[in-house]
């Protein structure tokens, strides 16, 4: 009994300190004042504040689920959750104290005595392992003086700058205001506020493991209908306001933020079906997948006609603000399908991807514009140009492959990160500015004109994208599945092996370079065409490494993944503005999240899944 | 170098080649047309050089966390250029309030030695925990994995010091110590370069010190030789990796205080990425794993960003030259990675290293 509680001990401190590090860290770096800018339901509730909740609410859940599968009782459980909650609001409390006036000297001691803390924290274990008592007290020396030197630096730094928000910056009264829920006159009631919503939340979280199934399905389903629909209250509210009329708006939106009834509604409306559907869904699936093969066929075929119907209609659901966000998504799945024939299918990471985006750009830009570096007053259209772009990146693709074909894996990524940073120091130059205009770019683009009607909206590009984006995807599908698909792969498994096989490893890789620069440059002039002007700061690595992310995070190979990917990782950041800020954050961190617990994506492509589950088999069983 | 294969002629090799005669012809005839124009002086020549090395001081300190790294893992740790500018830009704060006590001035010796022990300790422990959380999970998965999980720490960290200090750029003070020039006949040297360069040749001794002569570097060697008779001979494999994690980025995190003294520009947080890729050029280029190589290399890289431009670029009548120096940087990259993938100095590696 006593080894299971220091067991559900130890789980509790590392769950509660986990998710404490996550508050703080993101208060430090100003997401929480920065989310709390967003209400999800009219003076109720802040996404910022959501946050701060949703946190000791998870990690409380998750706790209490290890010690329940640890076959503790309930209460156990409960106090699991309590104690997580608990322990999530320390470091976010002891951050404010060290910030306020009347405690700072908490700050000045911690800075002082830490040194000796750590180095003793680290000597102890050598000292219980008995080793040679010279090298225990040099080691606690040792470390104490370095930690010390930081520690004196800080209190430096400190000291002579005045406060913490001279250096942290986030650490602002925003953020007090935030985490204190509006107390920061009186710290002291702020705490204790944050402490009681803080438990509450760990309390719910491992209530929320007691509760059966079902209830626990429906509630989930319900809060996150909600919630999602109050985080993304303008895009709600800018496709309602398509089909509704100006009063049912204004009784269920104030601005861009839920109201009250409104959400309530929701929360009950959705919890309900999320009941039905808990409870109901399973015979529903079964009742789907035990129907007459001939009858599932139609029933696809339904499914996916509405499917396309939306596809094609979206313009016209959503409206101009968000089909112009969708011009943007549609561009980015292009490209995510381009250079998933490099990276997918070939194995070939490519890092400079932009550089096919760029000289697409930049051909439409420079054949078409109207302006003073358009030497051509207009003769090219559009639609003559989109070849010449797809042509021109296809070769800028092949010259650029030639150097790398010998390179393998991570020089072969870096070389061609290389090649996108010249391209943008060239596109920024003097030497090219007659040519593509330096840092001003290339303006007075026209926009294409498709049966004499000028595609000026978004909604008209719309259309021009979802085509391109089909004919790509088309394209890989086909590739996928043909001879240099197969010889694709052989590569992207063993170079060695595949030239032993008789592949010509050279030309099938440059056949994926140029396809994927193919796509890459139409993306290109797109993007060029959509926003009228080109400059060559939209053309850094971030862009290539926007494409990597989002075909990381929807699975590599896996074309639904990579659409979706595009859908969450560029929409999101789009419609949520709050997040625009965080993007490349939150990149950074689902790239290496996502390398570490889910390599293949979340929606993996079979084949992948395949051979993923193949590799792990191997890596557990070695002596077979 | 002209290897006629007539058995297995390739049209790769042919194109390669051409390549290599363009680029042959493009510098000769640049240097060429600057040498006899006489634009430049033979002490502005001398200017140019002693820059460069001082700049390649930096990205060799900055490299040696490149070739420490691959060495005992065989992984190209991309985020290194973030975890020099972690601790170039926690030192800023340091140093303005150094600055504002007036020790700056008055002691710069020690004040400077503070700084680079604290950029370096920051620096040291983003590497240690980039190591423990995101690499280590990965140990022995196939090479790319780990390369995309470095890139995303690299944006993940550039955006976390964004977050944390803000992303306007600040400026060190400056040192009255380092101001001034030395004079050499005609030729002006300012202080600070030379400083530079003093101050990365030190550390550059004492790792080569620790690698070379103490029981851990002995223990570093060994791991980087072969992993599994390490571990039998009783060395702990991770706390090495973890050490060797740590002096590189102990190194960039000095490199990163140096470089402020050196670059009056100031510092921000998307600092670190383009001399992260150039500290990588400099080991490759001096042949990625070997310690006296990435010195060199880094001297040689800096060298030739301040004169190339100048000397090539500009001989062959292009404006601006000066703006393309990061092309350079990046073209030779790309050139070292293909036609001499192994470096200067390094030995030609086998397929499962290189």
């Amino acid at each position: 009994m006593n080894m299971l509680r220091s067991q559900n001990l130890r789980i509790v401190v590392t769950v509660g300190l986990l998710s404490g590090a996550f508050i703080l860290y993101t208060g430090a770096v100003g997401m929480i004042a920065a989310f709390h800018e967003r209400e999800v339901v009219k003076d109720v509730i802040s996404l910022g504040q959501v946050l701060l909740m949703l946190a000791p609410f998870a990690s409380g859940f998750i706790a209490a689920n290890r010690i329940g599968d640890g076959g503790a009782e309930q209460a156990a459980i409960l106090a699991g959750g309590f104690a997580v909650g608990f322990i999530t609001a320390i470091p976010t409390i002891v951050l404010l104290l060290f910030n306020s006036a009347e405690y700072r000297f908490l700050l000045e001691l911690t800075l002082r005595v830490l040194p000796f803390v750590a180095a003793t924290y680290f000597a102890w274990p050598m000292y219980r392992d008995g080793k040679d008592m010279r090298f225990v007290i040099g080691s606690w020396l040792a470390i104490a003086v370095l930690i010390g030197i930081v520690t004196f630096s800080f209190a430096l730094i400190f000291e002579i700058k005045g406060d913490l928000r001279s250096v942290l910056v986030n650490i602002n009264r925003d953020w007090v205001d935030v985490v204190t829920f509006d107390n920061r006159r009186e710290l002291m009631t702020g705490i204790l506020t944050l402490t009681i919503i803080s438990v509450a939340a760990g309390l719910a979280g491992s209530v929320f493991r007691i509760i059966p199934t079902i209830p626990r399905r429906a509630l989930l389903y319900g809060f996150g209908v909600t919630l999602l629909v109050g985080a993304f209250g303008e895009t709600v509210r800018l496709i309602l306001q398509e089909n509704l009329d100006r009063d049912t708006m204004r009784e269920l939106f104030q601005r861009d933020t839920l109201r009250q009834q409104p959400a309530l509604m929701l929360l009950i409306i959705s919890t309900v079906v999320g009941f039905l559907w808990a409870k109901f869904g399973q015979q529903v699936r079964t009742g789907f997948t035990s129907m007459e093969p001939s009858q599932r066929r139609v029933m696809n075929g339904v499914g996916m006609l509405i499917f396309a119907g939306i596809l094609l209609m979206l313009p016209w659901l959503i409206g101009r603000t968000l089909s112009d966000v969708a011009v943007t998504i549609g561009i980015f799945v292009l490209m995510g399908l381009g250079l998933n024939i490099a990276i997918g299918l070939a194995g070939l990471l490519d890092l400079g991807y932009v550089t096919n985006y760029a000289v697409g750009a930049y051909i439409l830009a420079v054949l078409t514009s109207i302006g003073p570096l358009g030497r051509l007053d207009g003769v090219f259209t559009f639609w003559m140009v989109i070849p010449v772009a797809l042509l021109a990146a296809m070769f800028a693709g092949f010259i650029f492959a030639v150097p790398v074909l010998r390179m393998r894996g991570d020089y072969l990524a870096i070389a061609t990160l290389g090649f996108g940073e010249i391209i943008g120091k060239l596109a920024i130059s003097d030497w090219l500015k007659p040519l593509i205009g330096g840092a001003q770019g290339v303006q007075a683009i026209p926009k294409p004109i498709f049966l004499g009607a000028e595609l000026k909206n978004p909604e008209q590009l719309y259309y021009i994208v979802l085509v391109a984006s089909l004919v790509t995807l088309f394209v890989s599908i086909r590739l996928n599945n043909s001879r240099t698909g197969r010889q694709w792969m052989a590569i992207r498994e063993d170079e060695d092996v595949a030239t032993a096989m008789g592949i010509d490893t050279a030309r099938a890789k440059l056949l994926a370079f140029t396809l994927s620069a193919a796509t890459g440059g139409v993306a290109g002039a797109i993007f060029a065409a959509k926003v009228g002007t080109v400059f060559p700061n939209s053309f850094t690595v971030f862009i290539s490494i926007n494409v990597l992310s989002l075909i990381i995070v929807g699975g590599i190979a896996s074309n639904p993944g990579i659409v979706v990917g595009a859908v969450v990782l560029i929409g999101m950041p789009e419609l949520l503005r709050e997040f625009s800020d965080f993007r490349f954050l939150m990149y950074g961190a689902l790239l290496v999240m996502m390398m570490i617990n889910r390599p293949q994506g979340f929606i993996p492509s079979k084949l992948v899944t395949h051979e993923v589950r193949a590799a792990v088999k191997a890596k557990v069983a070695p002596a077979d | 170098m002209f290897k006629w294969r007539s058995d297995d002629f390739s049209w790769v090799d042919f194109i390669i080649d051409v390549l290599r005669v363009l680029i042959v012809l493009g510098v000769v005839i640049g240097a060429w047309n600057t040498l006899s124009s006489g634009r430049i002086s033979f002490a502005q020549w001398v200017n140019l050089f002693a820059a460069g090395l001082s700049q390649g001081s930096i990205y060799a300190l900055i490299a040696l966390g490149y070739t420490l790294v691959y060495g005992i893992l065989l992984m190209i740790n991309f985020a290194h250029g973030e975890v020099f500018m972690a601790g170039a830009f926690s030192t800023v704060f340091l140093a303005e309030a150094l600055n504002r006590t007036g020790f700056l001035n008055d002691q710069p010796l020690l004040a400077i030695l503070l700084m680079i022990a604290f950029a370096g300790l920051v620096s040291m422990s983003v590497a240690i925990l980039l190591e423990r959380l995101a690499y280590r999970p990965l140990r022995g998965s196939p090479r790319l994995v780990p390369l995309i999980t470095a890139i995303g720490a690299s944006f993940f960290l550039q955006y976390t010091f964004r977050g944390l200090y803000g992303s306007g750029f600040k400026a060190y003070p400056g040192v009255k110590a380092l101001q001034g020039v030395i004079k050499i006949g005609a030729i002006n040297i300012p202080v600070v370069q030379v400083f530079v360069f003093c101050a990365a040749l030190l550390l550059m001794l004492c790792l080569y010190w620790l690698v070379e002569r103490t029981r851990v570097g002995k223990a570093m060697r060994a791991v980087s030789e072969n992993k599994e008779v390490a571990r039998l001979m009783g060395i702990d494999i991770d706390w090495v990796i973890m050490f060797t994690f740590g002096v590189g980025g102990f190194l960039a995190g000095s490199a990163g205080v140096i470089n402020g003294l050196f670059r009056p520009q100031g510092v921000n947080f998307y600092m670190g990425f383009i001399p992260g890729i150039k500290a990588f050029t400099a080991a490759v280029l001096g042949g990625i794993g070997n310690i006296p190589g990435a010195m060199l290399g880094g001297l040689f890289l800096g060298v030739i960003e301040a004169i190339g431009p100048n000397l090539v670029l500009a001989g062959l009548g292009i404006p601006g030259a000066n703006q393309l120096k990061d092309v350079i940087a990046f073209t030779m990259l790309v050139l070292v990675l293909i036609f001499r993938p192994q470096g200067i100095l390094g030995e030609r590696l086998s397929e499962t290293k290189a």
